[in-house]
């Protein structure tokens, strides 16, 4: 049946190549740990992007609860963690899956870095790789105000500061990001949901692709 | 046909241009908008300060420091709220009135007057030991780097009116 399906589409729109670009190609034996099990450092990669898939997924569920609303955050996030189940379990995941995917990125641009991968012709994707270190820390920051309570509103207070202290624009940049210059209130909320929800995650997918084809094309590096 | 050949513009050319150039201006038309939407709280005027009543009368001011709370009202956006704020209010040797803003210039939290015994005649933070002088100038090899904001203040009939909490440069 399943086989069928895929035949009747495949004959139309000729799907197999595609689905041979993305999915079917040689892994080198130097980065199988079956044959090495030293090569387990070459998942780091992916394991980032596997933490990275949990992070959207659970944070679209969370979304179908949480308010980024001064009054009702806090609420909203109690009430879906408490009252919803398996609350506890999402929020877990997006709460924790936050931390890992760093930890994972760490490790991955360890791996990169001392085996010297991001040599020519490799420059590119060293650069587009750092973004995206960038983008999840970004990610990682503008998330942490939005559950509202003391350590969030406290740690975002601190994180304005040091927008502020940016040379020339630093003023503008944090009333940029506030949208306030002194409150960190209602408008704050509404700005940091914003750009954890819509404007890094675009980012995110396009610095992901541009990683994920360069890798395709230029292969994976060779052995040691 | 002109003699110049190589200076004039091949049909293909004007048709990038113009494609270029309309295009250009159709994002240009959609951006336009969301970025002043963006950036308008960078633009909105600054609002000069507007002085609430600190409820405290000129006579009960003395050449101590007097701890006085007053309410502002806060507009955020949407959001009205009123919001306690706290000034360490007293009279200087010309009789000149000061406010201080007890804001430690460190981490923020809040410093109090003469409530360390290990440091009597000081604005002392509990936080980190920062401590400031009478005039709220930060003692040096302490935590803080610049002396207590100072608020605005007018005195009307007799009482005292707080405005916004001014910064002082790095003593």
């Amino acid at each position: 049946m399943l086989q069928k399906i895929y035949d009747w589409i495949d004959e139309r729109v000729d799907i197999t190549p595609i689905w041979r670009d993305i999915a079917d190609h040689e892994v080198p034996e130097h980065v199988n740990p079956a044959h090495h099990f030293s090569a387990f450092v070459y998942c780091f990669g992916g394991l980032t992007f596997f933490v990275t898939v949990i992070q959207i997924l659970s944070g679209m569920f969370l979304t179908m609860y949480y308010v980024p609303d001064i009054e009702n955050a806090w609420n909203s996030v109690f009430y879906l963690q408490q009252e919803v189940a398996h609350g506890q379990i999402v929020r877990g995941m997006h709460h924790w899956g936050a931390s890992v995917v760093i930890v994972m990125l760490f490790l991955h641009t360890l791996r990169v870095f001392f085996q010297g991968a991001y040599k020519k012709p490799r420059e590119l994707n060293w650069i587009v790789g750092v973004l995206l270190f960038f983008v999840m820390l970004a990610l990682g920051l503008t998330g942490y105000l939005l559950p509202w309570d003391n350590k969030a509103l406290f740690a975002t207070q601190v994180t304005l500061q040091i927008a502020e202290s940016v040379p020339f624009i630093g003023e503008d940049l944090k009333i940029l990001l506030a949208g306030d210059p002194e409150i960190v209130g209602a408008q704050t909320l509404t700005r940091f949901f914003a750009i954890h929800v819509f404007f890094l995650p675009a980012a995110l997918f396009a610095l992901m692709a541009t990683h994920f084809i360069m890798i395709r094309r230029q292969g994976i590096s060779g052995p040691l | 046909m002109s003699k110049d050949k190589k200076n004039q513009v091949s049909r293909r050319q004007f048709l990038n241009y113009t494609l270029t150039g309309v295009g250009g201006f159709m994002a240009a038309g959609m951006l336009a908008p969301m970025v002043r939407f963006a950036i308008d709280p960078v633009l909105q005027p600054d609002e000069g300060g507007e002085f609430v009543s600190a409820k405290i009368s000129e006579e009960d001011i003395t050449t101590e420091p007097k701890r006085v709370a007053f309410n502002v009202e806060q507009v955020d956006a949407w959001y009205e709220s009123t919001v306690e704020k706290v000034a360490w209010v007293y009279k200087q040797e010309d009789g000149s009135i000061i406010a201080l803003d007890p804001t430690c210039t460190h981490l923020g939290c809040f410093v109090g007057w003469n409530d360390n015994e290990n440091y009597p005649e000081h604005f002392y933070c509990p936080c980190h030991d920062g401590l400031y002088t009478k005039d709220g100038v930060n003692v040096p090899n302490t935590p803080p780097t610049a002396p207590l904001a100072v608020y605005e203040h007018k005195i009307e009939n007799g009482i005292l009116y707080l405005g916004k909490a001014i910064p002082r440069e790095e003593a």
